[in-house]
């Protein structure tokens, strides 16, 4: 009745055929933009003028990278993409830092204290997550403008501390909520006070819940494009805002192995912290899909 | 005493910022300020005014077919990417990591590469035509008719792999034997997954649901890298007209009744999800 062969999982049946089939050409679909986004930018413009979009590059040439980096023009600035990388650095370490802290500290305070009026404010943070920016963007822009921080690198970390907030605090009042309340009490009674409990028991058992949230936020100030452009004013445009200065405002021939170089360059940063992630990069996906 | 001096600064956020702002923000949607906020206040003269604006009628409707595509095509590409991926394939977290990866790039390097890879002389369609197919037309993105499907197609390609990660977490909560069952009553795989694995992945696709809706309302990165709205209005969105009137075209009284009206947009998404999971939980915590 049964060859020794049918046990085995890994049968060869049409509808493992196709299984695979479908897999590999959505694997295809995903993959053709980063493919053709590499090999346009290793090509000279000769190649590119002959419409192959999807060739291999005839003659490989990094020379589109060095200038993508080094010296293509926003306006009348021939300064590259790398002047966007530096300011894009400066945002997103200071406000990926800061966000942490403050999402820690609110998580430890709503799960371990009682405080009365917290937990509306939780619910009406929650809210907050979902307020389009446009709602509150132009009362930010004067209620910064008014203290100075309009256009400045304070201005675009504090704008970043901000927004980050309800997930951050979500997040690690999720985690906290997961602590045993033993732990707690424990050193309670050994006379932890706030300050000392949080940052030498909470914080410490945190890690990995901070590296989650390092990814998180990482990436998302990374990308972020709108806070930035309005914001951070025109020392301390993000990357992706002079990438997109790069691009869509260039007079005269437009270079295409230097705009795929540059938007290569510009999601280096994310990709990297992806695929070096992994499983992580998915835990704050899922976090940030509001479990509350 | 520490405690609530360490909820201070969430306590002037939420206050200020997100209750502040708002409330700001609607104050001058009722008033005639143009560039700057006036007090002359004039009822809800800038709603009719919004609502008489070809520009926005015309943003609210790209909206609302961009929306319905691009959730329609995450969900059905979603699903069927995690339904593929939870046979037991060989490669499962390469091919994970292929479907994910586009949604850690940002929408403007998304918008971008789209552009280029739409260019109608130097993108596919030439690339097409010079492999044999000299009548091949795909010159949607300089379309006033077809441009906003290029949007569909290049944020269906970054935010799809989002819907499959949610949903996959959700396939594999689900029981196991449940399916060893259906399969000695002699059901069907396909059958199985429709009647019995479907249902159950509710939660997970009202997650994923609101993810993307709450996203296709905000749509905006994507439009002014890929597009700029443009050719003619033809891609024009919401959130980008509220930027357009807010900082270039000084109407920030119109611009504040249109954000209202996104927020509102936001709040009828939220309420009717968020009551569900509250019922759902109600219910759970009775037995």
């Amino acid at each position: 009745m049964s060859s020794p062969t049918t046990g085995r999982r890994s049968r060869v049946t049409p509808a493992r055929v196709g299984l695979y089939a479908l897999l590999i050409s959505s694997a295809a679909f995903f993959l053709l933009p980063l493919y053709v986004m590499l090999a346009t930018s290793l090509k000279p413009m000769e190649e590119i003028r002959l419409g192959q979009l999807f060739a291999l590059p005839l003659h490989v040439t990094i020379e589109p990278w060095r200038q993508a980096w080094a010296s293509a023009c926003t306006g009348l600035e021939c300064r590259g993409i790398q002047v966007g990388f530096w300011n894009s650095v400066k945002i997103a370490v200071p406000s990926t830092i800061a966000s942490i802290f403050f999402g820690a500290l609110n998580g430890y305070a709503l799960s371990f204290w009682r405080v009365r009026w917290a937990g509306a404010l939780f619910g009406v943070l929650m809210f907050g997550a979902f307020v389009p920016y446009q709602v509150m963007m132009y009362p930010l822009v004067r209620s910064l403008a008014a203290v100075d921080l309009f256009g400045t690198l304070s201005g675009i970390v504090l704008i970043h501390t901000v927004f980050g907030m309800p997930v951050m605090t979500l997040l690690f009042r999720n985690h906290y909520a997961g602590v045993p309340s033993e732990l707690f009490k424990a050193a309670r009674i050994d006379g932890g006070g706030f300050w000392r409990i949080f940052f030498q028991l909470m914080l410490p058992m945190s890690l990995p819940i901070i590296a989650v949230a390092v990814i998180m936020q990482l990436t998302n100030i990374w990308n972020d494009f709108l806070l930035g452009l309005v914001f951070a004013g025109r020392e301390n445009l993000p990357m992706t805002v002079q990438l997109n200065n790069v691009i869509n405002t260039t007079t005269g021939e437009r270079l295409y192995n230097v705009n795929m170089a540059a938007t290569v360059l510009t999601s280096l940063l994310p990709l990297a912290v992806y695929l070096v992630s992994g499983r992580w990069f998915i835990r704050g996906i899922t976090a940030g899909a509001v479990k509350g | 005493m520490a405690a609530q001096l360490a909820l201070l600064p969430m306590a002037i956020t939420v206050l200020g910022v997100y209750i502040g702002t708002v409330l700001w923000s609607l104050r001058i949607s009722f008033s005639s300020s143009k560039i700057f906020p006036t007090n002359d206040f004039v009822g809800l003269a800038q709603y009719q005014r919004l609502f008489n604006t070809e520009r926005w009628i015309v943003s609210l409707q790209h909206l609302v077919v961009f929306g319905v595509l691009f959730i329609a095509a995450c969900l059905v590409l979603g699903f069927l990417l995690a339904v593929f991926l939870d046979q037991r394939v060989r490669g499962e977290n390469a091919l994970r990591t292929v479907f994910l990866y586009p949604y850690a790039m940002s929408f403007v390097a998304t918008g971008l590469v789209w552009q280029w890879m739409l260019n109608p002389a130097l993108g596919i369609q030439s690339t097409v035509r010079s492999l044999g197919l000299p009548g091949f037309e795909f010159d949607w993105i300089v379309s006033q008719d077809k441009v906003i499907y290029t949007l569909v197609i290049a944020a269906v390609w970054q935010a799809s792999g989002l819907v499959m990660a949610v949903l996959l977490a959700g396939l594999r909560g689900i029981d196991e034997a449940l399916w060893n069952a259906a399969r000695i009553d002699g059901v069907p795989r396909w059958r199985y997954t429709l009647s019995v694995v479907l249902p159950q992945l509710g939660p997970a696709f009202g997650t994923a649901f609101v993810l993307l809706a709450v996203g296709v309302v905000k749509v905006y990165d994507v439009v002014v890298a890929m597009t700029q709205g443009g050719p003619g209005n033809a891609s024009e969105v919401p959130a980008k007209f509220i930027m357009d009137n807010l900082f270039n075209r000084a109407n920030v009284g119109l611009a504040s009744a249109a954000s209202t009206v996104m927020l509102l947009t936001v709040l009828a998404l939220l309420l009717p999800w968020w009551y569900g999971r509250t019922v759902q939980s109600r219910r759970e915590v009775r037995g």
